[in-house]
């Protein structure tokens, strides 16, 4: 076994920018250099190439071109569909929001701050799995909510939410429904008019685009306040010169996410599952999640006893690139609000791996985390004092 | 999060880690909930540490916070163990970020807490000698 092994097993925190995304964005830096509001050809070329990847991303989720609207990523997107939606509303009297208790911190945040500004928030428990039920929207929805906004899928645990039940719910009561597809898109089939999705937040980094690129989705007849005021640029929604080549790479990283999901699922289903076979196999340990209903690629486990930290660290030296929780929480020194949502004591959320795998993970890659990674869980339990506890059983 | 190559290599090479079966003195601090406990053992010759060991349950900084505090205190005075401050221990592992601080007062609480247990069972009131122990607290 080399020491130059690497295997990146991080891909809900990013990914690297592909090839053919890539080759897609060069010519618009030094060649194709023109503003978009410009008249003359080199603008008209760059204003072309902004339709085209409009057109691929709305076609990506099943929405239309003018839906779509360009950010400078995902939180942007949460921030500015939440925010938009309160305000547009809030005058009408509806002053109500429902979330669930496991979102993304720029869904969550973006709630507390609201709810100091006198807006009424209801977080969802999601159960022991990890999945919102549609019957809890149905039961939280009032005469003065707004906006109902739950994620797609959980960054940290992987688990794909009932959008399609919610979004009939939400239409059916009238209440505007937002998700962040973050993590979603690329992973399940998204359609916009089919599941009832209102509003919907994409990133770019996430699906082998470059970061700072991102739209939101809002569905035709919604009108939400202008986020950026300038030179009318997105419509005049979202003021300032277009980011030109993350938006071409954007375009051509939706449109070959949503290609083959289903292969490219299957085969990436097929690496966890067996990854989740071998992990618990290791005393002690516990898959955070429910097993089916959960993104391809997403593996969440809980070894007792355990640091996440410090495995991570571990696994580091041995060239494989993890997260415990989600890399925004690392660093703080509170567990993860998801594990911890879906009732994990704080000491078993504070000993949890994330491993995030793609189609581009390969046997062999799965093959060296298996090989790797009892033994340093075993390592770290021997110095341990909090696993001794639990072996004598003097822990809980 | 960016880590010193001295804090890397007491993690990744801890220093002292293990148990001292007939310890003089075993201290613990930290909580599981907060992610994380310390335990000391020392083995006390002559008023000297003659002997230290550590186990540590916590994130990378905790563990090379661990590992240099023992280094820093092997062969010393007992008074001399007691004036170690979490503040050399940060110094001695070229820095932490600020949010890993913490560890490096735990580190210097356990070793208190070990020297205390050494009083306490030799039947001496460590209080004037020791002080109190500080009771690091999380948000969990």
């Amino acid at each position: 076994m080399s020491m130059e092994r690497f295997v990146y097993a991080d891909n809900a925190a990013t990914t690297p920018v592909s090839e053919i995304v890539l080759n897609a964005m060069l010519p618009y830096f030094r060649e194709e250099y023109g503003n978009a509001s410009s008249i003359y050809r080199k603008g008209r070329n760059a204003a072309k190439a902004i339709r085209l990847a409009r057109e691929k991303v709305a076609k990506g989720i099943g929405a239309r071109p003018e839906e779509i609207f360009f950010t400078s990523g995902g939180s942007e997107a949460d921030n500015w569909a939440i925010k938009g939606v309160v305000q547009a509303l809030a005058k009408k009297g509806k002053k109500h929001i429902i979330t669930s208790a496991f979102e993304h911190h720029a869904v969550l945040h973006v709630c507390e701050s609201l709810e100091k500004e006198g807006i009424d928030v209801t977080y969802l428990s999601v159960g022991p799995l990890g999945i919102v039920k549609p019957q809890d929207v149905a039961a939280a929805i009032r005469e003065d909510t707004a906006l109902v906004t739950i994620m797609y899928a959980n960054n940290e645990i992987g688990t794909i939410q009932p959008i399609a039940e919610i979004g009939k719910i939400c239409r059916e009561k009238g209440v505007l429904f937002h998700t962040d597809a973050v993590q979603a898109l690329g992973n399940v089939e998204i359609d916009v008019v089919a599941q009832n999705i209102d509003l919907l937040s994409m990133s770019g980094h996430k699906i082998h685009a470059p970061k700072g690129i991102g739209a939101l989705y809002i569905r035709k007849g919604i009108r939400i306040p202008n986020l950026i005021h300038g030179g009318g640029q997105e419509g005049g929604h979202r003021a300032g010169t277009e980011n030109v080549p993350s938006i071409v790479g954007l375009g051509v990283a939706v449109e070959e996410a949503v290609k083959d999901i289903e292969q490219r699922a299957a085969k990436t289903r097929k690496m966890r599952e067996r990854l989740i076979d071998g992990i618990l196999q290791i005393p002690r340990t516990r898959l955070n999640g429910d097993r089916e209903h959960r993104l391809p690629g997403n593996v969440n486990v809980s070894f007792e006893g355990v640091e996440g930290e410090s495995l991570l660290l571990k696994l580091d030296l041995k060239g494989i690139a993890a997260s415990s929780g989600s890399a925004c929480t690392s660093g703080s020194l509170d567990p993860s609000h998801v594990l911890l949502a879906i009732g994990l004591e704080p000491e078993v959320a504070h000993g949890s791996l994330r491993l995030t795998i793609n189609d581009l993970t390969t046997d062999e890659d799965v093959d060296y985390i298996l090989e790797v990674l009892p033994g340093v869980v075993e390592e770290l339990r021997a110095m341990s004092p909090l696993w001794e506890k639990i072996v004598k059983g003097e822990h809980q | 999060m960016e880590y010193s190559d001295k804090v890397l290599d007491h993690f990744s090479n801890p220093r002292n880690v293990g148990e001292i079966p007939d310890a003089d003195g075993v201290g613990e601090v930290g909580s599981p909930a907060c992610g994380d406990i310390m335990k000391m053992y020392i083995k006390v010759k002559d008023g000297k540490i003659a002997d230290v060991k550590f186990k540590t349950f916590g994130c990378g900084a905790a563990i090379a916070t661990s590992s240099m505090a023992t280094e820093l205190i092997k062969g010393k005075p007992l008074e001399e163990a007691l004036k170690l401050t979490n503040k050399a221990v940060v110094e001695a592992l070229e820095g932490l970020p600020p949010v890993k601080i913490h560890c490096s007062v735990l580190a210097e609480q356990a070793i208190k807490a070990a020297i205390s247990d050494y009083y306490t069972r030799l039947g001496i009131d460590p209080l004037p000698i020791v002080g109190p122990i500080q009771d690091t607290h999380c948000h969990a």
